[in-house]
Order: structure tokens, then sequence, then C-alpha cells
């Protein structure tokens, strides 16, 4: 049998210097960082039209940073860290993409995949990528990098939009430059079974709670149901950290920083552990509450609005859905702001820009509060005709932002790649404080000091509610 | 093929025939070389780039202080002392499960054919989605509370999953990675226990061996190589042990995998890869102690 090959071996030595040339041009493709297992929705659910790889032969003179790649057949890439979840991912490709004046192929990631992937492509001088779409908080690891382009050119084209002025100011990231443009915007709400309105305390408005009532509300549940019925997404993919920050802290202490160990931040833990005995314990395990209020596990629950819209779509008659409770320094919340940029180097510089005027486009921004529940940016979109579930969002929404008592708390600005090292303080802070049950001074003094070298190391100055600052925002 | 008569018949002269023959004694090697190309580029370069990243900065500073900041972090000695946990409970407990399992395929009873099928179906069943399966049956409204209820065992719904549980959580745990991981013990299990010549069973039983004395005699020590892979597998496995306890514990239950995976999701790939470097050591270390522990010598073996 072998000897077929000594007849031939220069076939055979072709064959491998062949495979050899397939291996080396993959190379370069390879992440130089360590990828634990991740789900990776994309891969597994781009239609295969889309999968075309891009074109492995450089062009003429040789790809260079300055000479982008070509397109590849599938469409300019759209690379999002919004709208991963599969349903979601659908309904971007299928809905509202279809109609977009290019062939656009739409890629969602997990956080951490979403910011290596461009780096990494930075680094090989081959950014493939037109688009990108993310959460206000995932831009400054990219602009740090001089990956983002300055867009202030196509903001001046887009002026009809009339984009609010905080979200263009938010897109500055705290400099001159214009680095992403207002793309959707969303927040976290409160939904509740109708069954558990009998619960509700004497007296209580629901449009109007407390953080105390809240805790009546769910001990009376409790003592009525048997069961811990509140909950909160707390697992792995949960969203907690915003209601640390954007709620818990702002509406007990007035800032998100600066008071993070004043006796008002004990008062705020110490009422957290008395609401914390009414929490159902698989919170720890959910990572957004459509599943748990379903299936009735929870019957009332805080969640961004993305998260809690399957339930109330299934079943808008079973539910409602409320303003967040109020604090002692006011009803804190937290707006999210998702923007679309454009990296440098990537191809198709003019469809870039078209997706994201189409993106703006107010009859886009209507299909996007139809289909995914993210709300418009821009002045003219439709939204009279929303389904009911969203509906329901949109009123909390409404009330929250016009209760007189509201307080708008921002995303954290200007941390760069340190947001998951900043999100890990509020968290660890729990669960030392709740779960380990250890001493709230001597935690919030400890995660205190991290929190502060976080700041000092970024030179992140205060963002709203906290009070202005001239250097890196100090911890009191 | 062709005859060798034929062959050289049609070889051209002596000179050509000296390199075939070099050409094929090198023909392994070269046949070897793809893979071991490919294992370089996509598994060891990756591999040496994630140990540098837990001691390098991202400015090219060689450092501790990723190493420093894991071993402080609140949920480290957590991680580390339910990793530990598992090993140590799932996987003595996966080998008499296997083993008996492929004894019981062995003694060749009507349908064991069929067991096999059955038992090697958790093979095909991916990590998350065996978390998921028992995550059906754990949670509070899943199918063990339901069934508890409806039978009047235990009116009032039990939360198995909960961090308050440790018990019942680790449990449930162990049970999900016993369903998911035996099956590969088994296979390798009854693949070394087909492999026993039949001439020793009967010499045991000439010698007047009973059923015992010929498991413990014969066959364990026979199949102790299978045994040996079999094992290093699995505890490789069980520290990279991470889907099934996502999936069931969430955020509960932290193990070294997983908070590798948070350090990711956090961006902070220095700290994923300390946790990485963890993971290693621990599994060469165990790697060598099992080598020297369940070492089989020549004499043994030719026995």
């Amino acid at each position: 049998m072998l000897k077929i090959f000594s007849r031939q071996p220069v076939a055979l030595l072709a064959l491998i210097v062949i495979a050899l040339v397939v291996v080396a041009g993959c190379a370069p493709a390879a992440q130089p960082t360590a990828a634990p297992p991740t789900s990776a929705p994309a891969a597994t659910n781009a239609p295969a039209a889309t999968n075309a790889p891009a074109p492995t032969t450089a062009p003429a003179g040789g790809a260079t940073a300055t000479q982008p790649p070509p397109t590849p057949n599938g469409g300019i890439i759209f690379h999002s860290s919004q709208f991963a979840p599969v349903n979601e991912a659908e309904a971007m490709r299928n809905v509202i993409l279809k109609d977009a004046p290019m062939l656009v192929d739409f890629q969602p990631q997990a956080a951490g995949p979403f910011v290596d992937i461009p780096l990494a492509q930075q680094k090989a001088g081959k950014v493939n990528i037109a688009v990108l779409g993310g959460q206000h908080g995932d831009f400054p690891a990219f602009a740090n990098a001089g990956l983002l382009d300055d867009v202030t050119p196509l903001l001046n084209k887009l002026a009809d939009r009339k984009f609010p002025e905080q979200y263009i100011a938010l897109g500055k990231l705290g400099t001159d430059k214009q680095y992403y443009i207002p793309w959707a915007q969303a927040t976290y709400i409160m939904v509740a079974n109708k069954d558990a309105l009998q619960y509700l305390p004497q007296g209580a408005d629901i449009n109007k709670l407390t953080y105390e009532q809240l805790t009546e509300w769910a001990k009376n549940a409790q003592q009525g149901t048997g069961q811990r019925v509140l909950g909160l997404p707390i697992g792995p993919q949960g969203l907690i950290h915003r209601f640390w920050q954007g709620y818990l802290y702002p509406a007990y202490t007035g800032t998100e920083v600066v008071n993070f160990k004043s006796a008002d931040a004990v008062k705020m833990w110490t009422d957290f552990k008395e609401l914390w005995k009414y929490v159902n314990p698989g919170s720890t395990n959910y990572n957004n509450m459509s599943e748990p209020l379903q299936s009735g596990e929870v019957l009332i629950a805080w969640d961004h609005v993305a998260r809690l819209r399957d339930a109330l779509q299934a079943n808008p008659d079973q539910y409602v859905a409320f303003p967040v409770p109020a604090g002692p320094k006011g009803r804190a919340y937290m707006p999210v702001l998702t923007g679309l940029a454009i990296p440098v180097g990537g191809p198709n510089r003019a469809e870039a820009e078209q997706l994201i005027t189409y993106l703006t486009d107010p009859k886009t921004q209507t299909l996007v509060a139809q289909n995914l529940g993210f709300f418009p940016v821009v002045s003219g979109a439709d939204t009279s005709n929303l389904p009911p579930g969203v509906r329901l969002e949109a009123d909390a929404i409404a009330t929250m932002q016009a209760s007189p008592d509201a307080l708008p708390a921002l995303l954290p600005l200007g941390l760069g790649a340190k947001g998951g090292d900043w999100n890990k303080v509020y968290n660890d802070t729990f669960q030392r404080i709740v779960i380990k049950g250890e001493d709230i001074q001597t935690v919030l003094n400890e995660q205190a000091a991290l929190m502060q070298g976080i700041l000092n190391e970024t030179k992140a100055k205060c963002w709203p509610p906290d009070p202005a600052s001239d250097g890196p925002c100090q911890v009191k | 093929m062709t005859s060798d008569a034929r062959v050289s018949a049609l070889s051209p002269p002596a000179t050509n025939q000296s390199f075939a023959r070099r050409f094929e004694s090198a023909l392994p090697y070269i046949l070897l070389l793809p893979s071991a190309i490919f294992l370089l580029i996509f598994f060891a370069w990756p591999m040496v780039q994630a140990l540098i990243l837990s001691v390098r900065t991202p400015d090219g500073v060689w450092t501790t202080q990723y190493l420093e900041r894991m071993v402080r972090d609140v949920n480290f000695t957590d991680a580390l002392r339910n990793t530990f946990l598992i090993i140590l409970i799932a996987v003595p407990l996966q080998f008499v499960f296997a083993i008996a399992m492929g004894l019981l395929i062995q003694a060749k009873l009507k349908a064991s054919g069929l067991f096999l099928y059955f038992w090697t179906i958790p093979l095909a069943v991916s990590d998350l989605a065996a978390g998921l399966v028992w995550l059906a049956i754990f949670s509070d409204r899943g199918f063990l509370n339901s069934v508890l209820r409806t039978t009047g065992i235990m009116p009032i719904a039990f939360s198995w999953l909960s961090f308050e549980n440790y018990g019942t959580l680790l449990m449930a745990v162990v049970i999900a990675e016993l369903w998911r991981a035996t099956s590969i013990v088994m296979v390798i299990v009854v693949a070394g226990l087909q492999l026993i010549p039949n001439d020793y069973l009967e010499a045991a039983e000439v010698f007047g061996a009973s059923r015992w004395q010929k498991i413990w005699n014969v066959m364990l020590p026979m199949i102790r190589p299978s045994l040996q892979v079999a094992l290093i597998l699995r505890t490789i496995l069980a520290f990279q042990v991470f889907a099934v306890v996502i999936a069931l514990a969430g955020r509960s239950m932290p193990v070294l995998a997983s908070e590798a995976y948070n350090r990711y999701g956090e961006l902070n790939s220095n700290g994923a890869a300390a946790y990485a470097l963890v993971i290693l050591i621990f599994s060469l270390l165990t790697t060598g102690l099992y080598l020297r522990a369940l070492r089989t010598s020549e004499e043994e073996m030719g026995r």
C-alpha cells in the first residue's frame, strides 16, 4: 500500500506543501488570547449564505491597513454585542436588516469576543468589520486602542434625526471626537405577575413604590404563597451589577461612586439584607427574569426591558410593568444607550455609513422597538403601534421618567476596558455582605479601595448623578 | 496491489530505489507532520500565549499581580474547594459505576448489547445540554419537585439548587456529572475487558477461582492500563468542569473554569489566564501522580 506513494513522491510532497500553505494562511486569524469555552451564537446561527469566509488571497500589492480587504460575499460585517440571543439575532437578520440598502452580515458576540475580535483584527492590520454596534460601556476599550473613527461628519449629515443632546455627548466618551452615533435606548424596570398584586402593602401605589414598600410586599407575598417570589437576575450572565450601580446606590446615597462606603451605603446594605430574606434563592441562577416569571417561580422581578419582554409578550394580560422603587434620595434608574461606530481601516466606509443611516432612520427605529423592545433615540419614530408586551414596558418607562423624584444614573463613564473589573467590585460587595454575611463597613472600605484603584488607573472623572470632579473620581 | 517482482522490474535505476527506501522510512513522520503542525499552531502556541498572559501585563512587564489578585479573590478558595470536592466525589463513583457496567456488559446477559447503546447515549450529549436536562429536573418547578408533590412525599417545593442548600446543590452537580461522564469511562473499561484473552479466565477457572477472585485477581489487573488512561482523562476533564456547573448552579457554585470564564467576560484576559494556569498545573500534577501510582511494569505485562 505504501509503495504507491514511493512512486509518486512529488505528488505527495505537493500535497504537504499545499497543506502547509493553508495552515500558514490561517495562522494570523488565530486569536492571541486565551479563550475559555464560550457559546458563540453568531457562528451557529449565521445563515450559510452569510458565512462566506473572507478571501485569503491578498489583492495585488498586498493587503495593508490602508488598503482594506474587499467585502466578503456575505455582505458588510456588522459586529454587535447587542441582540446576541438566538431569537433576537434572527429578528435582526430577518426583519430589521431585511430592507437595508446593502447585504449585511449581522454577527452578534458575547462580551469577551465582542471586544477581542476587533482588537485582534486591528493588531493583524486586517479589519474586516464595517460597523460596530455596542453598549455605551463597550466603546471606551476600542477608543483607547485607537480603533474608532471620528464620525462627526456622519453625525452632521444625520442632523434631521434630532438625537438628544446628552446622548450625543455620551458618544464623545469625554473627548471632542464623536466616537459613536446613538442607536437605541433601553432601561431596567419592574414587572409583577397580577397574582402578586393582592399582597401589595396597604396604601401603596405601584407606580410610586419605595424600597421599604417593596420589602413589605415581598414579605407579604412570601407569607401568602409560602414561597420567596421576588426575583433578581444574579446569574452568571445576569445584569445585577446595574441594579447596584444605577438603582440601589443612587436611590440610597444619591451617587454611584462617591458615597460608596458612606453611612447611607451601610443603611442601604442593611435594608437590602432585609429584602434578601424574601428574594428567591434561585436568583443566583437567573440570567433573565422572563423565564422564572413565566414558570411562576417568581412573581415580582427587576430586569432589563429586553430580558422581561418574552414574559410580557407571551401573556400581556397576566403581568403589570411598573417603575422601579424609590429610596431616600430618589427614584434612581439607569438609562442604557447603545451606539454605532466605524472602525479605523474597516472595509466599505460608504456602505458602513449607509448602514448607520439606515439603522437611525425613524422607520427602522420603529421596527427595533416593535421587534426587539429597544426604544428609539430619534424623533419621528412611530411608537403608537407597539405589541402589547412592549407597550406595557414603554408606559412603565414613561411613568418612571416623569416621576417627580426620578433620578437618572448614567452607565459608568471613562473606565475603558476596566468596566468588567468595575462591575465585579459591586458584585463582590454584594456577595461578601449578603451571601457570606461579612461586616458591612469593613467590606465597603476594602471594596472602595479597589474602586479607587480602578478610578486612579483610568483617570475616570465622576459621572452623573455623582458631582462633577476635576481629576479622577474620589470615593469619600 | 502489485507484486514485488513487478515493482522492481518497473523501478528506475538504483539511486532512485535508495531514495524510495529512505522516503518510505521517513513516510510515517511526513504523515504525522500536518497534525503536528496543526497542534503546534492551534494548541501549543495559544497555550503558551495564555500562560504568558497570566504573568505579563499588556505593556510587556513580567508580573505576579494577576496571580496575587486571583488568590485574593473572594471566590478563589470556594472555586478551588468546589472543584476538588466534585473531583473527589464524582471521579471514584464514575469508576465504580463504569467498572460495574462494563462487567455487566461482559457477562453477556441477554440484551447486554442494548445496554451498551443506552449507557453510551450521554456521550453524544453536550455538557451544557446535560446541565440543562438536570436543571429541568432539579429546579424549583422541575420534574423532581413535581413528582415529590404529586406523590405527597414533599408537599412544599424544596430548592435543591439554592446556594443555601450547599449539600443538595453539590449532589445535583455530582449526579449530573456522573450521568454525563461515566459512559466515557465505561467505553474505555469495556474496550480493556474485551482485550483480555480468554485463556487467562479459563486458566483461573481451572485453578478454581471464584467469580469474585476472577474479577479482582485477573480482570482488574489486566485492565489497569485502560483504567490509567480513563483516570487521567476523567480527572483532567473534571478540573475543567464548567458547563454542567454553570447550568445547574449559576453563580452559587464557583469552580476554577467558571471563574476563568467570568474573568474573561469581565474583559480581564490576564485574570482568566491565571485561572487557566492553575488548572494546567493541577492537571499536570495529577497526571504525573497517576502515571507513577498506576505504573505497569514490563514484567507484569509480560506475565
